[in-house]
């Protein structure tokens, strides 16, 4: 095995671990925010109890996320040194804005952290949130820009090998920058108010019925619902840009071959390479067509008219159609939540909602992790599309390998120790205890 | 001034803030630990936890803002010590994930456990050994570009006199830094107690961190005595560094002015840090990568010139915040809000 295999799998790894931090770290200081701003609000103790508990898991997964982000940030250096050399060239801004950012971030969430109680005025306390919600989703604004960038690089041009003509503010406002931040952040909020709204229903189905669970239940699901509307609405933004910008991984996603208007639109089955056919998939009809622009009469370019050399992987068809499917079902589960809140007969507790809620957690993350590695391997085989292929970037170093059984066996050590901690930390410490005693509620 | 000047000198600026504060992060982890050992940990434990507690995440930003602006300014260093430095970067890595994940564990989730503990402890050190190698590799002879692409030479870098003299220096400078900050800090929360070992303990690192930066500089001329000619010729550099040594640790000694003492070591170390810093140049990696020579577009430069201007402005009114909050109010220092965590 050579260099660019051990390289991909030790960026994926990584990628994959730190992932799960990175949404986590994004989503969750908005929840905490609403949830003591609205505590403050409506002077409801159970409100700031979800806010202090939530922040206390929040700051495990933060450190870690911390630690995670470091790696990824080094290893692209380490790992694929000739495309940093070059996007340090060109997109290094972002990057650099980004630091500044995350030392926002930081900074306030030390300041949050330590500062309960210390000021008369609560909303002081609830100021310092702020920063932390502006500072990650700024972070992650910055980082996606610079996927974007390589998805659809802009501001600069080749020549014999060096970028040339750089405009820097061209290169983060390339064409995939709009329509992936607004997927990626929204997604982010998203994934978080589900995995929130998991622990509360949960605690329900287990038959702690203390108002506490319902009030977190609510307050996430209810801004879960507008947050998969608007993820849905981003999904189809990227669809339309897909379709514009990166016609080819659209087409690969949907074994799209032949060009063609009234295209439908592929759901599942099996694909017979040599014919290109698709068994047992549900089929709809023009809806390609409508969702890459909006009318059936819209004209779809297929993977034939692409040099097959410059195809990505087409198991990204299943990637694609889980990622999806998910949200679909996020939508939905939100949606019946949100349904049930507001009729006045409504039963919001039911076991088989409060299932679906739990579920769609892991769902969730699931389908960030089949998004990021659509978004990566659908951009195959380049690193940057177009500019450098993923074989010319990676490292000529030699023990790649072993550094990939390293780091896994970090991770996978990090992935435990870290389940463990947030379970003992909540264990004993009851949240219906923790509120008699603390407010006698 | 130069592009490549000005982006260097934010660049070393930043450095050696993070220079500063993750000495003492790393200190204290093997102080914390060192102390528990000796059944101390009672005295000097809540002293540290209440001065790490908030700042430790800041820390570890001050390294990403330099690798980041290393790659935006030069990015030719990308390509040189990215493809040098595969096997000692991701031990760095490791390290520091695992301190940063395990500070997280001991000090939010389970308390005390001495695994924890002992590898927040070890890292302390470890890290601050790897990081030095890379300033020892930067000297050259080390990495060498051929044919067949840039190797690294582990080997000889294990075997190098010079290589083991900063590592040596690294090591001893945490912990005199780190003890001498804490001194303060114990003295400002009137634990006179901490103080007390706190002070013991950057007396006694004092000698060892002199007499390791003497080691540096002989090992220098053998070493690379192009970059040692260039350090003597701003010999002052150092002598004001030696100066503020002998203030800092008379402070110390006589129990003064704990504050004024930690300034001086800070310039101590600003001193010898510039002065090291500025005979390096032109050379980014003695003799691949010079400033001029791997400068960024001056388009890009303007860009991140400007951006760096406007983060200063939201960065340092907020870090104004968080250093007031909790170094230099005397409530905080002293444990009276101890209600107020989570």
């Amino acid at each position: 095995m050579d260099a660019v295999f051990w390289s991909r799998i030790l960026t994926a790894e990584t990628l994959s671990f730190h992932i799960i931090f990175a949404t986590i770290g994004v989503g969750v200081p908005l929840f905490i925010s609403l949830a003591e701003a609205w505590g403050i609000w409506k002077k409801d103790n159970h409100y700031i109890m979800l806010a202090k508990r939530w922040t206390r898991g929040f700051v495990i997964t933060v450190a870690v996320g911390v630690v995670t982000g470091t790696c990824i940030g080094l290893m692209l250096s380490l790992l694929w040194p000739q495309f940093m050399q070059l996007a340090g060239n060109v997109i290094s801004l972002p990057l650099f804005m980004e630091t500044f950012a995350f030392f926002v971030e930081a900074i306030f969430l030390g300041i949050y952290l330590y500062t309960w109680d210390r000021f008369k005025n609560p909303w002081i306390h609830w100021a310092s949130s702020i920063p932390i919600v502006i500072g990650s989703s700024m972070s992650a604004l910055f980082i996606t820009i610079v996927n974007a960038f390589m998805n659809t690089p802009a501001g600069f041009r080749l020549e014999n090998g060096k970028a040339v003509d750089i405009d820097p503010i061209a290169a983060m406002l390339n064409p995939a920058t709009p329509s992936k931040v607004a997927h990626v952040l929204s997604s982010a909020y998203l994934t978080c108010g589900f995995l929130l709204a998991s622990i509360a229903a949960y605690h329900i189905l287990k038959g702690r019925n203390h108002v506490y669970y319902k009030k977190a239940l609510r307050l996430t699901m209810i801004t879960g619902f507008i947050l998969a509307i608007a993820t849905f609405a981003a999904g189809d933004i990227s669809g339309k840009f897909l379709a514009k910008h990166q016609p080819t991984k659209l087409a690969a996603a949907e074994w799209h071959f032949e060009t063609t208007k009234q295209a439908p639109l592929v759901f599942g089955g099996v694909l017979n390479k040599e014919t290109q056919e698709v068994k047992y998939g549900i089929k709809i009809p023009f809806a390609l067509s409508i969702l890459a622009g909006n009318s059936p009469n819209h004209e779809v370019k297929g993977l034939n008219d692409i040099p097959q050399d410059l195809w990505p992987p087409l198991y990204i068809h299943y990637l694609f159609d889980g990622m999806v499917a998910i949200g679909f079902y996020l939508l939905l589960v939100s949606a019946i939540f949100a349904i049930e809140w507001y009729r006045k007969k409504g039963n919001q507790w039911s076991p088989w909602l409060l299932r679906g809620i739990v579920l769609g957690a892991p769902l969730a993350f699931i389908a960030i992790q089949l998004g990021w590695i659509f978004a990566e391997v659908g951009r195959q085989p380049w690193i940057i599309t177009g500019v450098l292929k993923v074989d010319k970037a990676a490292t000529t170093a030699d023990h790649v390998s072993s550094t990939t059984w390293a780091f896994s066996a970090l991770f996978l050590a990090l992935g435990i120790l870290t389940c463990i901690v947030l379970y003992r930390l909540f264990r004993h410490n009851r949240a219906e205890d923790e509120l008699a005693k603390r407010y006698g509620l | 001034m130069s592009l490549e000047m000005i982006g260097i000198t934010v660049l070393w600026t930043f450095l050696y803030g993070y220079l500063i504060i993750a000495s003492i992060d790393f200190g204290a982890g093997f102080f914390s630990y060192y102390s528990m050992k000796t059944k101390k940990d009672h005295i000097v434990n809540t002293v540290i936890e209440r001065y790490l507690s908030p700042v430790w995440e800041v820390t570890n930003v001050f390294l990403i803002f330099f690798i980041v602006g290393v790659i935006g300014f030069f990015p030719d260093t990308a390509y040189y010590y990215g493809t040098a430095l595969l096997i000692p970067g991701s031990v760095f890595l490791i390290l520091l994930t695992i301190r940063g994940s395990f500070y997280a564990f001991a000090h939010y989730g389970v308390r005390s456990n001495r695994v924890y503990m002992f590898l927040y402890g070890a890292t302390g050190l470890l890290i601050p050994a790897s990081l030095s190698t890379i300033l020892t590799m930067s000297e050259g002879g080390f990495i060498k570009e051929t044919d067949s692409g840039i190797t690294l030479s582990i080997a000889q870098l294990f075997t190098n006199s010079y290589s083991w003299a900063v590592t040596f220096l690294a090591i001893v400078s945490v912990l005199y830094i780190s003890s001498s900050f804490l001194t303060f800090y114990a003295n400002r929360a009137n634990d006179t107690p901490a103080r007390e070992l706190l002070r013991k303990y950057a007396l006694a690192w004092s000698g060892p961190t002199i007499l390791a930066s003497l080691l540096v500089f002989w090992a220098l001329s053998r070493h690379n005595p192009d970059h040692f000619q260039r350090a003597l010729e701003i010999g002052w550099c150092f002598g004001l560094s030696l100066l503020c040594f002998i203030g800092a640790v008379f402070l110390i000694w006589k129990r003064k002015c704990f504050g004024l003492a930690f300034v001086l070591v800070m310039l101590q170390f600003g001193f010898a840090f510039f002065g090291y810093g500025a005979s390096h140049l032109p050379y980014l990696l003695d003799p691949y990568i010079t400033i001029q020579g791997a400068v960024t577009s001056p388009v890009l430069g303007k860009a991140l010139v400007i951006t760096f201007i406007a983060g200063l402005l939201v960065l340092i009114p907020s870090l104004g915040l968080l250093l007031w909050l909790f170094l230099f109010n005397a409530k905080y220092v002293r444990g009276e809000h101890e209600q107020e965590h989570l």
